[in-house]
Protein backbone atom coordinates (compact mmCIF):
# COMPACT_ATOMS: atom_id res chain seq x y z
CA UNK A 1 0.00 0.00 0.00
CA UNK A 2 2.81 2.42 0.94
CA UNK A 3 4.61 2.03 -2.38
CA UNK A 4 1.41 2.72 -4.31
CA UNK A 5 0.61 5.80 -2.24
CA UNK A 6 4.11 7.15 -2.69
CA UNK A 7 3.86 6.67 -6.47
CA UNK A 8 0.51 8.45 -6.56
CA UNK A 9 1.78 11.46 -4.61
CA UNK A 10 5.07 11.58 -6.50
CA UNK A 11 3.17 11.76 -9.78
CA UNK A 12 0.82 14.41 -8.41
CA UNK A 13 3.73 16.51 -7.10
CA UNK A 14 5.62 16.41 -10.40
CA UNK A 15 2.42 17.27 -12.27
CA UNK A 16 2.03 20.40 -10.13
CA UNK A 17 5.53 21.70 -10.82
CA UNK A 18 5.30 20.73 -14.50
CA UNK A 19 2.10 22.73 -14.86
CA UNK A 20 2.89 25.85 -12.87
CA UNK A 21 6.67 26.11 -13.05
CA UNK A 22 7.50 24.46 -16.36
CA UNK A 23 8.93 21.41 -14.63
CA UNK A 24 12.35 21.25 -13.06
CA UNK A 25 11.26 19.60 -9.84
CA UNK A 26 13.23 16.57 -8.68
CA UNK A 27 12.03 14.12 -6.06
CA UNK A 28 14.44 12.52 -3.61
CA UNK A 29 14.15 9.05 -2.18
CA UNK A 30 11.19 8.91 0.20
CA UNK A 31 12.02 8.10 3.81
CA UNK A 32 10.24 7.34 7.03
CA UNK A 33 10.03 10.51 9.10
CA UNK A 34 9.54 11.04 12.79
CA UNK A 35 8.60 13.84 15.11
CA UNK A 36 11.69 15.79 14.02
CA UNK A 37 9.74 16.62 10.86
CA UNK A 38 7.50 18.79 13.04
CA UNK A 39 9.90 21.69 12.68
CA UNK A 40 8.90 22.21 9.07
CA UNK A 41 10.75 24.58 6.74
CA UNK A 42 9.02 27.84 7.62
CA UNK A 43 5.70 27.75 5.76
CA UNK A 44 3.51 24.66 5.99
CA UNK A 45 -0.02 23.50 5.32
CA UNK A 46 -1.95 20.42 6.36
CA UNK A 47 -4.96 18.74 4.80
CA UNK A 48 -7.10 16.23 6.68
CA UNK A 49 -8.01 13.03 4.87
CA UNK A 50 -11.16 10.99 5.49
CA UNK A 51 -13.28 8.46 3.65
CA UNK A 52 -11.46 5.44 2.24
CA UNK A 53 -8.24 6.71 3.84
CA UNK A 54 -7.60 8.50 7.09
CA UNK A 55 -4.75 10.78 8.06
CA UNK A 56 -3.01 13.96 6.96
CA UNK A 57 -1.03 15.35 4.05
CA UNK A 58 1.49 18.10 4.83
CA UNK A 59 3.55 20.31 2.57
CA UNK A 60 6.33 22.47 3.93
CA UNK A 61 8.65 24.90 2.12
CA UNK A 62 11.11 27.64 2.91
CA UNK A 63 10.45 31.34 2.46
CA UNK A 64 13.26 31.44 -0.13
CA UNK A 65 11.64 28.75 -2.25
CA UNK A 66 8.23 30.39 -2.10
CA UNK A 67 9.67 33.83 -2.89
CA UNK A 68 11.23 32.24 -5.99
CA UNK A 69 8.09 30.34 -7.01
CA UNK A 70 5.56 33.16 -6.54
CA UNK A 71 6.91 35.34 -9.39
CA UNK A 72 6.80 32.29 -11.67
CA UNK A 73 3.08 32.13 -10.88
CA UNK A 74 2.69 35.79 -11.78
CA UNK A 75 2.94 37.28 -8.29
CA UNK A 76 5.42 40.09 -8.79
CA UNK A 77 5.45 41.20 -5.15
CA UNK A 78 5.82 38.11 -2.95
CA UNK A 79 5.08 38.53 0.72
CA UNK A 80 4.52 36.38 3.80
CA UNK A 81 0.77 36.16 3.30
CA UNK A 82 1.15 34.92 -0.26
CA UNK A 83 3.72 32.36 0.92
CA UNK A 84 1.20 30.97 3.41
CA UNK A 85 -1.52 30.92 0.77
CA UNK A 86 0.75 29.19 -1.73
CA UNK A 87 1.68 26.27 0.53
CA UNK A 88 -2.06 25.80 1.14
CA UNK A 89 -2.82 25.76 -2.58
CA UNK A 90 0.06 23.38 -3.33
CA UNK A 91 -1.12 20.95 -0.64
CA UNK A 92 -4.69 21.17 -1.91
CA UNK A 93 -3.75 20.65 -5.56
CA UNK A 94 -1.39 17.73 -4.94
CA UNK A 95 -3.92 16.03 -2.63
CA UNK A 96 -6.89 16.67 -4.92
CA UNK A 97 -5.04 15.42 -7.99
CA UNK A 98 -4.24 12.20 -6.11
CA UNK A 99 -7.94 11.32 -6.35
CA UNK A 100 -7.36 10.43 -10.00
CA UNK A 101 -5.82 7.19 -8.73
CA UNK A 102 -7.27 6.97 -5.20
CA UNK A 103 -10.88 7.64 -6.23
CA UNK A 104 -13.64 9.88 -4.96
CA UNK A 105 -13.56 8.18 -1.57
CA UNK A 106 -10.27 9.92 -0.83
CA UNK A 107 -11.87 12.95 0.79
CA UNK A 108 -9.83 16.07 1.49
CA UNK A 109 -10.46 18.99 3.83
CA UNK A 110 -9.64 22.59 2.98
CA UNK A 111 -5.99 23.31 3.81
CA UNK A 112 -4.95 24.71 7.17
CA UNK A 113 -1.93 26.95 6.89
CA UNK A 114 0.86 27.21 9.46
CA UNK A 115 3.31 30.07 9.26
CA UNK A 116 6.37 29.94 11.49
CA UNK A 117 4.63 27.30 13.57
CA UNK A 118 5.51 23.64 13.99
CA UNK A 119 3.63 21.06 11.97
CA UNK A 120 2.76 19.07 15.09
CA UNK A 121 3.36 15.80 13.32
CA UNK A 122 2.55 13.01 15.73
CA UNK A 123 2.59 9.30 15.03
CA UNK A 124 -1.04 8.21 14.78
CA UNK A 125 -2.25 4.66 15.36
CA UNK A 126 1.03 3.22 14.10
CA UNK A 127 0.56 5.01 10.79
CA UNK A 128 3.95 5.55 9.15
CA UNK A 129 4.93 9.09 8.18
CA UNK A 130 6.52 9.13 4.74
CA UNK A 131 8.50 12.12 3.56
CA UNK A 132 9.06 12.92 -0.12
CA UNK A 133 11.89 15.44 -0.52
CA UNK A 134 11.35 17.88 -3.41
CA UNK A 135 14.02 20.06 -4.98
CA UNK A 136 13.11 22.86 -7.37
CA UNK A 137 15.69 25.40 -8.50
CA UNK A 138 17.96 24.20 -5.68
CA UNK A 139 15.31 24.97 -3.06
CA UNK A 140 14.12 22.16 -0.82
CA UNK A 141 10.57 21.43 0.23
CA UNK A 142 8.87 18.31 1.55
CA UNK A 143 5.61 16.46 1.15
CA UNK A 144 4.65 14.45 4.23
CA UNK A 145 2.14 11.63 4.00
CA UNK A 146 0.54 9.92 7.00
CA UNK A 147 -2.28 7.72 5.72
CA UNK A 148 -4.01 4.51 6.69
CA UNK A 149 -6.61 2.74 4.58
CA UNK A 150 -10.00 2.35 6.20
CA UNK A 151 -10.86 -1.33 5.87
CA UNK A 152 -14.62 -0.87 5.96
CA UNK A 153 -14.87 2.30 3.89
CA UNK A 154 -16.73 2.31 0.60
CA UNK A 155 -14.43 2.70 -2.39
CA UNK A 156 -16.34 5.42 -4.21
CA UNK A 157 -18.61 7.67 -2.14
CA UNK A 158 -20.84 9.72 -4.39
CA UNK A 159 -19.36 13.11 -3.63
CA UNK A 160 -16.29 14.90 -2.31
CA UNK A 161 -15.77 16.42 1.09
CA UNK A 162 -16.71 19.99 1.86
CA UNK B 1 -19.39 40.83 -19.06
CA UNK B 2 -19.37 40.05 -15.36
CA UNK B 3 -17.31 37.26 -13.75
CA UNK B 4 -17.63 35.88 -10.21
CA UNK B 5 -14.54 33.96 -8.99
CA UNK B 6 -15.23 31.58 -6.11
CA UNK B 7 -12.24 29.99 -4.37
CA UNK B 8 -10.99 29.88 -0.79
CA UNK B 9 -7.42 30.27 -2.07
CA UNK B 10 -6.20 33.84 -2.52
CA UNK B 11 -3.51 32.48 -4.86
CA UNK B 12 -6.17 30.96 -7.13
CA UNK B 13 -8.47 33.98 -7.06
CA UNK B 14 -5.60 36.23 -8.09
CA UNK B 15 -4.35 33.74 -10.70
CA UNK B 16 -7.74 33.51 -12.41
CA UNK B 17 -8.14 37.29 -12.27
CA UNK B 18 -4.73 37.72 -13.93
CA UNK B 19 -5.57 35.09 -16.56
CA UNK B 20 -8.72 36.91 -17.69
CA UNK B 21 -7.36 40.46 -17.26
CA UNK B 22 -7.90 42.52 -20.39
CA UNK B 23 -10.24 39.86 -21.71
CA UNK B 24 -13.97 40.28 -22.14
CA UNK B 25 -14.71 40.72 -18.43
CA UNK B 26 -15.31 44.31 -17.40
CA UNK B 27 -16.38 43.55 -13.84
CA UNK B 28 -14.96 40.85 -11.57
CA UNK B 29 -15.96 40.00 -8.02
CA UNK B 30 -14.81 37.24 -5.68
CA UNK B 31 -16.25 34.95 -3.02
CA UNK B 32 -14.28 32.73 -0.65
CA UNK B 33 -16.76 29.90 -0.03
CA UNK B 34 -20.00 28.46 -1.35
CA UNK B 35 -22.24 30.41 1.00
CA UNK B 36 -20.70 33.72 -0.06
CA UNK B 37 -20.96 32.61 -3.68
CA UNK B 38 -24.73 32.05 -3.41
CA UNK B 39 -25.20 35.47 -1.77
CA UNK B 40 -22.89 37.29 -4.17
CA UNK B 41 -24.53 35.68 -7.18
CA UNK B 42 -27.88 37.19 -6.20
CA UNK B 43 -26.37 40.66 -5.74
CA UNK B 44 -23.98 40.65 -8.70
CA UNK B 45 -25.83 38.51 -11.29
CA UNK B 46 -22.65 37.52 -13.12
CA UNK B 47 -22.58 36.21 -16.69
CA UNK B 48 -20.27 33.41 -15.61
CA UNK B 49 -18.89 31.91 -12.39
CA UNK B 50 -15.67 29.99 -11.75
CA UNK B 51 -16.30 27.69 -8.78
CA UNK B 52 -13.86 25.73 -6.61
CA UNK B 53 -15.26 22.63 -4.85
CA UNK B 54 -13.32 22.06 -1.64
CA UNK B 55 -14.11 25.12 0.47
CA UNK B 56 -15.11 25.77 4.08
CA UNK B 57 -18.72 26.49 5.16
CA UNK B 58 -20.34 25.35 1.91
CA UNK B 59 -18.64 23.38 -0.85
CA UNK B 60 -18.79 24.30 -4.51
CA UNK B 61 -21.14 21.49 -5.54
CA UNK B 62 -23.76 22.59 -3.03
CA UNK B 63 -23.31 26.19 -4.16
CA UNK B 64 -23.81 25.17 -7.81
CA UNK B 65 -27.06 23.41 -6.93
CA UNK B 66 -28.35 26.36 -4.87
CA UNK B 67 -27.45 28.96 -7.49
CA UNK B 68 -29.05 26.95 -10.30
CA UNK B 69 -32.21 26.29 -8.30
CA UNK B 70 -32.96 30.03 -8.29
CA UNK B 71 -31.13 30.89 -11.53
CA UNK B 72 -31.52 28.03 -14.02
CA UNK B 73 -29.60 29.94 -16.68
CA UNK B 74 -26.48 30.48 -14.56
CA UNK B 75 -23.24 29.55 -16.31
CA UNK B 76 -20.78 27.93 -13.90
CA UNK B 77 -17.31 26.53 -14.61
CA UNK B 78 -15.93 24.24 -11.92
CA UNK B 79 -12.20 24.83 -11.30
CA UNK B 80 -11.03 22.15 -8.90
CA UNK B 81 -8.05 19.97 -8.00
CA UNK B 82 -10.31 16.95 -7.46
CA UNK B 83 -9.16 14.73 -10.31
CA UNK B 84 -11.48 11.71 -10.03
CA UNK B 85 -14.10 11.18 -12.70
CA UNK B 86 -16.94 10.83 -10.19
CA UNK B 87 -16.52 14.44 -9.05
CA UNK B 88 -16.59 15.80 -12.59
CA UNK B 89 -19.67 13.71 -13.36
CA UNK B 90 -21.37 14.91 -10.18
CA UNK B 91 -20.58 18.54 -11.03
CA UNK B 92 -22.11 18.22 -14.49
CA UNK B 93 -25.15 16.38 -13.03
CA UNK B 94 -25.71 19.32 -10.71
CA UNK B 95 -25.71 21.68 -13.67
CA UNK B 96 -22.16 22.99 -14.02
CA UNK B 97 -21.37 23.96 -17.61
CA UNK B 98 -17.80 22.68 -17.49
CA UNK B 99 -14.99 21.27 -15.36
CA UNK B 100 -11.39 22.47 -15.37
CA UNK B 101 -8.74 20.61 -13.40
CA UNK B 102 -6.17 22.50 -11.33
CA UNK B 103 -3.38 23.38 -11.72
CA UNK B 104 -4.53 25.77 -14.41
CA UNK B 105 -2.73 27.77 -17.08
CA UNK B 106 -3.76 31.04 -18.73
CA UNK B 107 -4.62 29.10 -21.87
CA UNK B 108 -6.72 26.48 -20.10
CA UNK B 109 -8.88 28.95 -18.16
CA UNK B 110 -9.48 31.29 -21.08
CA UNK B 111 -10.28 28.38 -23.41
CA UNK B 112 -12.64 26.83 -20.87
CA UNK B 113 -14.46 30.14 -20.33
CA UNK B 114 -14.69 30.73 -24.08
CA UNK B 115 -16.08 27.21 -24.55
CA UNK B 116 -18.86 27.49 -21.99
CA UNK B 117 -19.81 31.02 -23.08
CA UNK B 118 -20.10 29.96 -26.71
CA UNK B 119 -22.47 27.09 -25.91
Amino acid sequence: MEEYILKVFSKSTLRYFDAVAGGGAALGTPYLGGETESAGLGFSAVIGISGTYRGNIYYTASREKLFTLLPVLGESKPDEMLCAELVGEITNTISGNAREQLGGGFMISPPFMLQARPLSVHPVRNVPLYVIPITWRQHASRLLIALSKEPDAAEEPARPSA
Amino acid sequence: MKLLIVDDSLIMRRAIERCVAGDKFTEIRVAVNGREAVEEFERFKPDVVTMDITMPEMDGLDAVARILRKNPGAVILIVSALADKSTAVEAIKRGAAGFLLKPISIESITEALDDILSD
